[in-house]
């Protein structure tokens, strides 16, 4: 039924797609996200996979021509990471706004300038409001089922918007990590044919797609893509459950960990959690109470489930790994005042911006970053925002 | 070669109803490659002029299907389209022969495309890209491109009392497609609907990607009388500006070669662009342009005989 073998965060990805199997794959290398598309290549090198690969000029033209596949009704797989990620910026968007569930692997690493190959989440952040369902992973085992979880998504009837899953870069792109992986026939019946859709190869029924719409319809459009954003929460929810029953994960929008009792928590996204989970352990047996949570889905982001499970922390850390250059905080930060607006209680709130270009976060910055929490209680004020591992 | 009876016969897959300018040469030449190609076909067109003028939602003036997605990669979005036809065929899941065209004007294909069509040129995906060239970037409003002739009056080279238009000479796009050594390649002109309709045919027959060149006048940026929109294209060809002629496996052939070759001055005084030229105290810019025009002209007779 399935395998435990270790296996790079690269390698899992490449690994998923050959068992989904996609019709068109077209992608354009560059680090850290290269060797998805390099290993892929190989398994339609020896014909192994049905997919037909594009090795397109730059990432710009993979997002053009994943479009044009998937307009043309195929499953459409792609990869990339950072300059990568924002070059294909103008057709994210466009791919959205087209309803086209084209599923991405996404290597999240810090955008230039200055130029950095190693992890932060700015790339991801900047891809934000385009459309794209975003979900990010902790550890390999996450990113392999996140990325066969995102065809179901991808596809689901009430959704039609395209997904990316992400891995933190080198962190877990490069790193041995053991996961379990299902059989190729398990996947593939898993994510099964794709539904049918409106697309461009129907000659009983053209379709114009990519029309001009002008004030008169543009509105009405752009509202039904708010709509599809909106209803992928119940999709992503069901899928999960789904997939559950079929390996025993369960997979939420967030994963909460000793955070019922917690007084002192942060929020946090991808590969750090491990270790702040650790801290976690190591504080709670200094009888401090503390928790974390770990925001798995960004995109959309569950504003009402998350208030619900923050509502009665005192003091609350939001870590960006990604900062929001407007002054005062980062992305994760704007997303969970947000949340507790409206919360009964509202914790006091303070951010942390950290591990910008791979900078590497050790068990001491989380412990820092919770004495912020503490001293922040014990005072009752805040301040923002706190730089964690930078040399001012 | 069907006659223009068996053309008018056929279903038209770019219908009336769209919002060209009368006078436009883009209408016409989608009209006719759309004719020429008696199959299946999937459009896909760059952000331009096309491109806005025949899709306002909810209106199309495509029946066949038709994608737009952004102004620098229609070669690249056809490049999937075509990709994933081929792959669905050969999975059973389509039976039916199916042509791909991609249309971009020069903005799209001679500057901000180049770089998507260069890539899927390279690949040889089977499609036809055809650019509709009016010389200069209409769509925004008549910004000069790499298209546009040296002397042409844009509203980013304008002519002025120091410059006298666009300085520079347009880029020879053939050339560029023909070292990547694709199957076809033909500049034509929808003045001639029997040349435009061959090439066409010729090059949606090529295996791998063919390119043709239509030159398209653009009665707001030209400026020209409406009227005269295909004259001005087989002028465009009698004064050798814009030779009839194709690469077939890199192989050159002349289409037609004027019996008295004009001077270019008997082009530029039917268009606005160039009226400044044809004013005293311009005469040694306009007799640079004629000797360029007299020297690719001359470049392309040898291309020509050496095959």
């Amino acid at each position: 039924m399935s395998i435990r073998v270790a296996k790079t965060g690269n390698e899992a990805f490449a690994e998923a797609m050959r068992q989904i199997n996609p019709d068109v794959v077209a992608a354009y290398p560059i680090t850290p996200a290269t060797e998805i598309v390099q290993i892929f290549s190989q398994f339609v090198a020896d014909g192994i996979v049905k997919t037909e690969y594009i090795a397109v000029e730059s990432e710009h033209s993979a997002m053009s021509a994943c479009i044009g596949a998937s307009a043309a009704g195929a499953r459409t797989m792609t990869g990339t990471s950072s300059q990568g990620l924002a070059l294909m910026w103008e057709m994210l968007y466009i791919a959205a706004g087209l309803r086209l569930p084209i599923i991405m692997s996404v290597v999240n690493r810090a955008l230039s300038s200055p130029i950095n190959i190693h992890c932060d989440h700015s790339d991801g952040m900047g891809a934000r409001d385009s459309g794209w369902i975003q979900i990010f992973s902790e550890n390999v085992q996450e990113a392999y089922d996140n990325i066969i979880q995102a065809v179901r998504i991808a596809e689901h009837p009430d959704v039609r918007l395209p997904v990316m899953a992400t891995t933190d870069g080198f962190i877990l792109s490069h790193c041995l990590e053991v996961a379990e992986f299902l059989d190729d026939d398990v996947v593939q019946k898993f994510v099964g044919d794709a539904p049918h859709r409106p697309n461009i190869l129907d000659f009983e029924n053209p379709i114009t797609l990519g029309a001009l719409d002008l004030q008169d319809y543009y509105f009405e459009h752009r509202r039904q893509v708010a709509e599809a954003m909106s209803k992928s929460i119940k999709a992503i929810d069901e899928i999960a459950s789904e997939y559950e029953k079929l390996t025993g994960r369960r997979y939420d929008f967030f994963e909460t960990y000793k955070l019922d009792d917690a007084e002192y928590a942060i929020i946090l996204i991808g590969s750090t959690t491990g270790t702040a989970k650790d801290v976690v352990d190591e504080l709670r047996s200094k009888g401090k109470k503390v928790g974390l949570m770990k925001i798995r889905v960004f995109r959309p982001f569950n504003y009402l489930k998350v208030r619900k499970a923050l509502e009665n922390v005192k003091v609350l850390g939001v870590m960006d790994r990604a900062d929001g250059l407007n002054s005062f905080c980062g992305p994760l930060y704007s997303e969970i005042c947000t949340s507790l607006y409206e919360a009964n209680n509202r914790p006091l709130l303070m951010n942390f911006i950290y591990g910008l270009g791979g900078r590497e976060v050790k068990e001491e910055d989380i412990e820092n970053t919770f004495e912020h929490l503490f001293r922040a209680g014990k005072e009752g004020k805040t301040v923002n925002t706190v730089y964690i591992g930078v040399r001012e | 070669m069907p006659s223009i009876k068996d053309l008018a016969k056929r279903e038209a897959k770019f219908v009336s109803g769209h919002r060209l300018c009368p006078g436009c040469g883009a209408g016409v030449v989608a009209r006719h490659v759309m004719l020429a190609i008696d199959k299946p076909v999937v459009v896909g067109c760059a952000t331009g002029c096309l491109e806005v003028s025949s899709t306002i939602f909810p209106y199309t003036s495509w029946a066949t299907p038709f994608i737009h997605s952004a102004f620098e990669n229609v070669a690249a979005t056809i490049s999937g389209a075509e990709t994933a036809y081929r792959t669905l065929k050969k999975q059973g899941k389509i039976d039916k022969d199916v042509v791909f065209v991609a249309f971009g004007g020069d903005g799209g294909t001679y500057d901000i495309g180049l770089q998507s069509l260069s890539g899927a040129a390279e690949r040889g995906h089977k499609m036809l890209y055809v650019c509709y060239n009016n010389q200069a970037y209409m769509n925004t409003g008549v910004q000069r491109s790499s298209a546009t002739p040296r002397g042409a009056s844009t509203t980013t080279s304008p002519a002025g009392k120091v410059i006298p238009g666009k300085v520079q000479f347009s880029k020879d796009i053939m050339s560029i497609m023909v070292a990547h050594y694709i199957p076809y390649a033909a500049q034509t002109i929808p003045g001639r609907w029997n040349d435009l309709v061959n090439k066409v045919e010729k090059a949606t027959n090529a295996d791998g990607l063919s390119f043709i060149n239509v030159l398209s006048p653009c009665r707001l940026g030209w400026p020209h009388k409406p009227e005269l929109a295909m004259e001005i294209t087989r002028l465009a060809v009698e004064t050798c500006l814009w030779p009839l002629y194709e690469v077939i496996d890199g192989k050159y052939k002349l289409n037609y070669k004027p019996k008295e070759k004009k001077p270019i001055t008997e082009w530029f005084k039917l268009q606005g662009r160039f009226a400044h030229l044809l004013k005293p105290g311009n005469e040694h810019f306009l007799e640079s342009i004629q000797q360029e025009v007299d020297r690719r002209w001359e470049n392309l007779l040898k291309k020509c005989e050496t095959n």
